[in-house]
This record gives C-alpha cells, structure tokens and sequence, in this order.
C-alpha cells in the first residue's frame, strides 16, 4: 500500500477491568481499501474500533488520521475527523423516520429569519433522497425505522455514515442479519463507497466473505495483533488458523442417525397477525430439521407461535405426541422440555444489567432448584461448567452480560437454554455473531445433543449451516411452509428458489 | 482474553465500582459524624434507640416497596394502605371476646390483600403500577376515613402494645421485628428461585418471560408483600401509639421511596436491594431527626425530603454511569 493512510493506529492498549482487551494492536487503512478485521469472540475488535471512533480511549499508542496525530475524545471528534461507525448492535431511533435517523442532530434548519429553529423537513427529505439515490437503495425516507426491514435499517445506516462526509466507514458485524441477496446488496455498496475513495474497515465472522469485499485482513486473537495480509494470499483455513491459533477440521460435524419419536408436530396453523398461513411441520428426537427462509419469511413467529410466545388464530401443535392447548405460555413449554434460543438475544435473550450466573440459570430454575431454594454451590457449579463448555470470555459468573463482547453474549444465551436440559430446542439464528470456532462448537454441540435424543428445529440464514447441520430442511416463503427437502437433495440453488418463492415444492401445504 | 489486570500504563486509579457500591456506608459515617460534632444529643444512648426504632416501622414499608420497585414498578399507596390496616386490626382487636393474634392477623391480612389487589391491577389488568397504586391509595385513605368519622379508635391490651413498645433482651420490639422482615425477606431475595424471577422480571420483563417464569405470579406477589408490610407496619404503628386514627400513615410515603432510592435500588428494575435500603431509611431517619435536634421547623421536612430524592436519583444514575465507564474505559 502507497500514499497516505487514512488511518494508522500504532501501540494501541485497552484494559478492563479483568481483561486485556488489546494488548499492543497495530492497524492502518488506506483510502479505497476495504480491510477486514477478524478475530474470535472477546478478541478486541468492537473495542479497537470504538477506540477509533471515539468511543473508548486507548491506555496507550498512537492514532494518526491522514498523517496528523490526533486524540480522539469523543464520538463527534471522530466524526469531525471523517470517521464513522456502524454498530454491531443498530443505533437507529425506532420511533423516528429514515431521513430523521440520517440527520439526528443534524437537521438543516430553516432559512427564514425568526423560524431559524425550525427543522427544514422539506429539504432534509431531499437531501436523504439524494443520498440513498446516489447509494442505489430505494428506501422510504418517509418510512418509519422500526417498520424497515433488517436490511433497509442497513441502508439508513451507511446512508447516516456517508452523510457526514466520512472517509472512513467502519462496520462491525453488518451482515450477521442479512440473508444472501441483501448481502450482495450491501456488497455492492461498499464497492461503491471504496470507488469514492473511501475506505471501510469490515468485521466479520463469515470468513467467505473476507475474499469477496476484503483488500486486506487483519486478525487479532486474544487482544493481540497477529498479522495482516493481502486476501489474495490467504485461504478460509489459514484465516481459522490464524484466528484460533490451529486448524478446525470440520464446520459442521454431524452424525446421521436413524430419526426416533415425533418431537414436533405443527398441523395447519395460521395466524393473521404473525402472518403465518397453514404451516405443516414436523420434527422427529435425533433430527436436526432446517428451517430456511428470506427475512420477513415468517420463520421467527413460527418459532414463536409453537413456543407460545405469540398467539395463533387456528392449527395444532403437537408435543412428543401429547397435543398442546391453544396459545400456550412459554412457562408451561419450558416445563415440557421445549427451549427456544431467540434471534434477537439483548432484548429478548438476556437481561443484561444481570450478572452472567444469573442469566444462565434463568431458564431452568424450577429444574434446578425444585424446593424453590437456591443452592449457591449448585448454581455456580452450572455456571461455571457452562462457562467452561461453551468457552465464555469472562472473567467470573457475576460479570454482568452487558460487558462481555457480543459473541460472548451470544454464548450466554445458549448456556441459558443447555442448562434447562430441554428435549425439543428452536434455534432461531443460533451462531449469529460467533466466531469460527465457536460455531463449530455450537454446531458440535447441536449434534451431540440430538445424539442424546432431542430434536432440533433450526432456523438460519446462512445456508451453508443450514445444508451443513439438517437432516430434513424445510423452505418458507411469505408465512408458508412452501417445500420440506430432505438432505441428499438439498441444494443452495434449489433452496433459495423456493425461499423467494420462485419455484412449488414438493409438498406445498395449502 | 487473558486474565490479568491491565499490565501496560495501570498507574494509580480509583475501582469507582468499587467506590459506588460503598458510597452508602461513607454517607452514613459522614452523617454521623457531622450529627455527633453539631449536636451533643445525638449520640446518646436513648436517642440512637430512638431513631433505630422510628427506622424500623418506615424500613419495614420500604422493604416491601424495595421488592416491587426491583421489579420496575412502584406502589404509592403504601401509607394508605398502612392507615386502612391499622384501622381493620384496631377495629377486630376491639371486639369482645376475639383473641388477639386474630386482630393482628386481620389487620396485616387486610395489608396483603389489598396488596394483591394492586398486584392483580398491574400484572393481570396489566394498569401501570402508578396509576394503579395511585388510585389504591385514595381509596384506603378515603375507606379509612368514611369508617372513623373522625373517631379515634384507642386504648389496647398491653400484651398486644408489647409489640410496639416492648423490649426484648433490651431491643425494641420494633427492631427486632424489622430485622426479622428483613431476614425473611433477604432469603426470598438472594436464596429462593422467586427472588430470581423478581430480579429478572425487573431487569427485563420480556426475556424472563421467554425464559418460562411466569411474569404474573411473580408481580403479584411482589405488590402482595408490599401489601403485606404496610399492613404489619400498620399494626405496629397502632400498638405504639395505643391508637388508630385516619392520620396514621400520613407522610409515610415520601421518606419510605426516599429511603430506597438512597438505598441504591434503580427505579428502571433489575438493579439494587433490600440491603442498601436499611442504611438509606436510616440515613433518612437521621436527617429527619437532626433536623429536629437543630431546631428547625418540621416544615423543611418535606421540601428536603423531596430534594433528597431528586438529588439522590441523580447522584445514583451518575454514579451507576461513572462506575459503567470506568468498565467501558474513558
Ligand atoms: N465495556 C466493557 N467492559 C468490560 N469488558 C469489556 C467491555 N467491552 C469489551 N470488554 C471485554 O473486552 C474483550 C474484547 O471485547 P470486544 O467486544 O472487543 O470483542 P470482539 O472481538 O468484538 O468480539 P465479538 O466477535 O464477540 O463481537 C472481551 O473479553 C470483552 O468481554
Ligand atoms: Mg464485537
């Protein structure tokens, strides 16, 4: 790389307290350039870029943005200084609209004297149509953010990062939520973007996609900076090698084994307001059954619906063979060995002012403590055994969930439904934020456990998990239940065209 | 990852989590203090009695509240709901012929039940806990004052006064009663699987439903035991006053919320405890019995009282925030 980095970080330290966040990282990035930053869970890289963007300070090291050494205080410096951030976790204001979103704070103002204060919607509606324009998305900018779809939140996202003359785009995790085709769509934007000159920093745990939109890699592990290197010169295993510090042999370990009893039967249910139209599924003990869709597909109220979470207007659901009364509690499914890991894990996974012991026992404190007394030695001995199994950074079980790094988090969740020794799990987006190899962990994990004769109902929107870990896979598309593939004839190609509904299976359901 | 504290510049630096969590105990040392130096009075024997006893009857109400403000609720009516209770009891313990456990159970009855009244309003009815709690409050107050017309119901058995006025071992029965609430109900919280829901609920309502516990038993019970200590404090109040009258439980509420929001229990839920609220409603007491030791006019009660709550609040989020961003960095 030639000219003058954008940014160069030189040094750079970061503790908290029980952790040494970043432990002497070096990174740097050039204009046009996208360079992807990867490391696993709890490897420091939300915090190397909340420290570019302000909104942590290093202990120590150096900053320099285009040659000048600067110190960078606060968020807004950062962005004073062409530096904008994309969350992992979005930080749009739900209740505002898209052009609102992009100008929180910003509003142009009227020109007439006396109304100076006013917010100039008019123009402020322009100037965001302009811009989502001139980023090729159609986006609403009258439409309200939390009627948007994940992807379009997206959209709204780079829109606000470009909209204050950034130079440097920084996005962690963008495409945890996205499925394929929006992916590609973000893809084409970063192109765009890095066409402007702009250059992007990238964190991502989808190592595949390191070659398609990466220049250059970085990986950190444990805090520590392990090298940077062209793409073009390194393979997916040499990245988990770097990442992990050894090879992992497979992704998606799985045994295949002879399916036993009905688990799952799901007859006819419809609801108006989940959207939901004469779904037909079932699930056997031993099975890992996919559950693909586009978002919006209506796979999350599905999983819902059966764990009685929202109501359904008509249909039946089956349990282990014993039918289930009509709009359910989750308490009383809980209480039959149903378990389902939410896709959505701050706001309805984890209470995250509770410590991490106190999350992880959540789900199965009538199993734990059936005389309704808690047991300090009892409880610490799942914590820490969870904390152990699933390799959560931290540094004790009373650490509260809100700081450990968001793959972490994720673990915790999972933790909190492993405990509650369920029968029938519903995964909704399981590995979502996890690194390599940790996912393949998961993935172990889901396998052993069918092993032992659970059932698993899988949702994911990543296919290749999907065709890695189902025995059977069922396709939905706008709230049915349009084909069930089973694995020797599950392909990408054929699933997606039955997910965009482009194509009837083979047991159309209506 | 590693688990080493930071090994690079660490320098000298205040753990303000660790600062937060104590900051009670030094505002109370502090209080003490400055009360000993200005006031000669203050730390004798009888008045430190004293104050711990006025102490006991509000932190048994604010145990009660402690509970539901945990669970990101509120419950106004506790100083109505004391004075109704007070008033039921009396009113039983003034029948011929009826035992006295029998009027004390019916007053601390009466407590719990309209307790779960106000739980069955905010979880099943699903009111907000301060339009709920609000209303309660001027219905008990109001009952109570329908049913005295202005009477006072007074002049009880000595054994059942013992418990307002008694000694045990040289402890006021008051205090040993509080700290027998507070054991009771420092098990619920830390030791049984319902203090679990109640934190969790608290923290955050939607995972914990999803995680199987069932949202509305378990506010329920936490408006009941709010019910349930305004009613026991009723029936103390009333045997150390040897009467029940309609003003029974005025001007409760205010040093009762104030003292749990010293206590460091967020009003958002999820966070803080019943211990933090012993030593605030003690602070509270202090400032209120200062206040008189000093000779003020006891109508700067309220506007300080007030101001502690507002200040407090503030203090506390800041506080909370600071102790975060020390994690977070900064
Ligand atoms: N605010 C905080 N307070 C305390 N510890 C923190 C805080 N933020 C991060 N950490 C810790 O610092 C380490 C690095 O976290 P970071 O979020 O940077 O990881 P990450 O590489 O982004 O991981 P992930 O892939 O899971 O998002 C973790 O061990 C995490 O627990
Ligand atoms: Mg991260």
């Amino acid at each position: 790389m030639t000219g003058v980095p954008l940014i160069a970080a030189r040094g750079i330290y970061k503790a908290f307290p029980g952790v040494q966040a970043l432990d002497n990282v070096d990174f740097d990035l050039y204009p046009g350039e996208a360079h992807v930053l990867i490391g696993e869970n709890g490897a420091g890289k939300s915090t190397l870029m909340k420290i570019l963007a302000g909104a942590y300070h290093p202990d120590a090291g150096t900053i320099e943005v285009q040659g000048n050494e600067v110190k960078i205080q606060n968020p807004r410096e950062a962005h004073s200084l062409g530096i904008s951030i994309i969350y992992q976790e979005y930080n749009l204001v739900p209740f505002l609209n898209v052009a609102q979103n992009i100008y929180l704070g910003r509003a142009p103002r009227r020109q007439t004297p006396l109304l100076g204060a006013l917010v100039d919607h008019k123009k402020m509606h322009a100037d965001a149509e302009t811009l989502l324009r001139s980023l090729n998305t159609d986006v609403d900018t009258h439409a309200t953010v939390k009627f948007l779809g994940v992807a379009q939140q997206q959209m709204c996202e780079v829109a606000k990062a470009v909209s204050v003359n950034a130079r440097v785009i920084i996005m962690d995790e963008p495409t945890a939520a996205l499925t394929s085709r929006e992916i590609e769509q973000l893809f084409n934007l970063i192109r765009l973007l890095k066409s402007k000159g702009i250059g992007i920093v990238y964190i991502s745990h989808r190592l595949n996609e390191v070659h398609e939109i990466g220049d250059r890699v970085t990986v950190l592990r444990d805090g520590r900076y392990i090298d940077t290197k062209q793409v073009s010169e390194v393979t997916v295993d040499d990245m988990i090698s770097m990442m992990v510090g050894r090879s992992i042999e497979n992704l998606y370990p799985r045994n295949y084994r002879e399916p036993g009893e009905m688990a799952l039967r799901v007859t006819g249910l419809s609801s108006q307001a989940l959207r939901l139209r004469h779904v037909n599924l079932n699930v056997r003990c031993g099975e890992i059954v996919g559950l693909a869709g586009l978002v919006g597909a209506g796979r999350t109220e599905l999983a819902k619906a059966i764990f009685g979470a929202a109501p359904y207007d008509s249909g039946a659901v089956e349990i282990f063979g014993q039918p289930i009364e009509k709009n359910n509690s989750p308490a009383k499914m809980v209480r039959r060995g149903v378990g389902l890991i939410p896709e959505d894990r701050k706001s309805e996974g984890l209470a995250l002012i509770l410590s991490v012991a106190e999350n992880v026992v959540m789900a199965s404190l009538e199993r734990l403590f059936p005389r309704s007394f808690v047991s300090g030695k009892k409880e610490a001995s799942v914590v820490d055994g969870a904390i152990k199994d699933l390799a959560i950074a931290t540094p004790s079980g009373k650490r509260q969930v809100q700081f450990l790094s968001g793959g972490n988090q994720q673990k915790v969740v999972l933790a909190k439904w492993l405990a509650t020794n369920s029968r029938l799990f519903i995964f909704d987006e399981p590995t979502r934020g996890i690194d390599v190899g940790a996912k393949a962990e998961v993935h172990s994990l889901m396998d052993r456990l069918v092993a032992q004769g659970a059932a698993v109902l899988m949702i994911s929107s990543e296919l290749p998990e999907i065709l890695g870990m189902s025995d059977r896979v069922y396709a939905m598309h706008e709230g049915r239940v349009v084909a069930e593939v089973p694995r020797a004839e599950a392909t990408q190609e054929r699933l997606l065209a039955y997910m965009m509904g482009q194509e009837n299976g083979n047991t159309r359901n209506n | 990852m590693q688990e080493t504290a930071a090994k690079k510049p660490a320098g000298l630096r205040l753990d303000l989590s660790f600062v937060y969590r104590f900051s009670r105990i030094f505002v109370l040392a502090l209080l003490v203090t400055f009360m000993a130096l200005v006031t000669p009075n203050f730390l004798t024997g009888t008045n430190t009695i004293n104050i711990l006893r006025q102490a006991s009857l509000s932190a048994i109400l604010a145990l009660g509240e402690t509970i539901v403000i945990l669970t990101a609720g509120i419950d106004l009516s506790i100083g109505a709901v004391l004075t109704m209770s007070g008033i039921v009891g009396a009113t039983v313990l003034k029948m011929d012929g009826v035992p006295l456990w029998v009027g004390v159970l019916a007053g601390v009855g009466c407590g719990a039940l309209v307790g779960l009244l106000n739980g069955l309003m905010v979880a099943v009815v699903r009111l907000p806990a301060f339009i709920a709690t609000y209303g309660t409050m001027w219905i008990a107050q109001g009952l109570a004052v329908v049913f005295l017309r202005g009477y006072i119901i007074y002049d009880f058995d000595k054994r059942f006064r013992f418990i307002g006025t008694g000694y045990f071992l040289d402890i006021p029965m008051p205090i040993i009663i509080m700290a027998l609430v507070f054991g009771v109900f420092w098990f619920i919280m830390h030791k049984s699987t319902l203090g679990r829901s109640l934190y969790a609920v608290g923290a955050r309502q939607e995972t914990a439903r999803l995680s199987g516990i069932n949202i509305q038993r378990t506010l329920i019970l936490a408006y009941t035991f709010s019910g349930l200590c305004a009613g026991l404090a009723g029936m103390l109040f009333v045997a150390r006053l040897n009467a029940a009258e309609a003003g029974l439980g005025d001007s409760l509420l205010l040093p009762v919320i104030a003292g749990v929001v010293l206590g460091g229990t967020s009003l958002f839920g999820g966070e803080g405890g019943i211990s933090g609220t012993v030593i605030g409603v003690i602070i509270m007491m202090i400032i209120i019995n200062g206040m008189n030791l000093l000779g003020i006019n006891s109508v700067w009660q309220g506007p300080v009282q007030g101001a502690i709550i507002i200040i407090a609040v503030i203090l506390d989020q800041w506080g909370r925030r600071a102790a975060a961003r020390q994690q977070v960095g900064g």
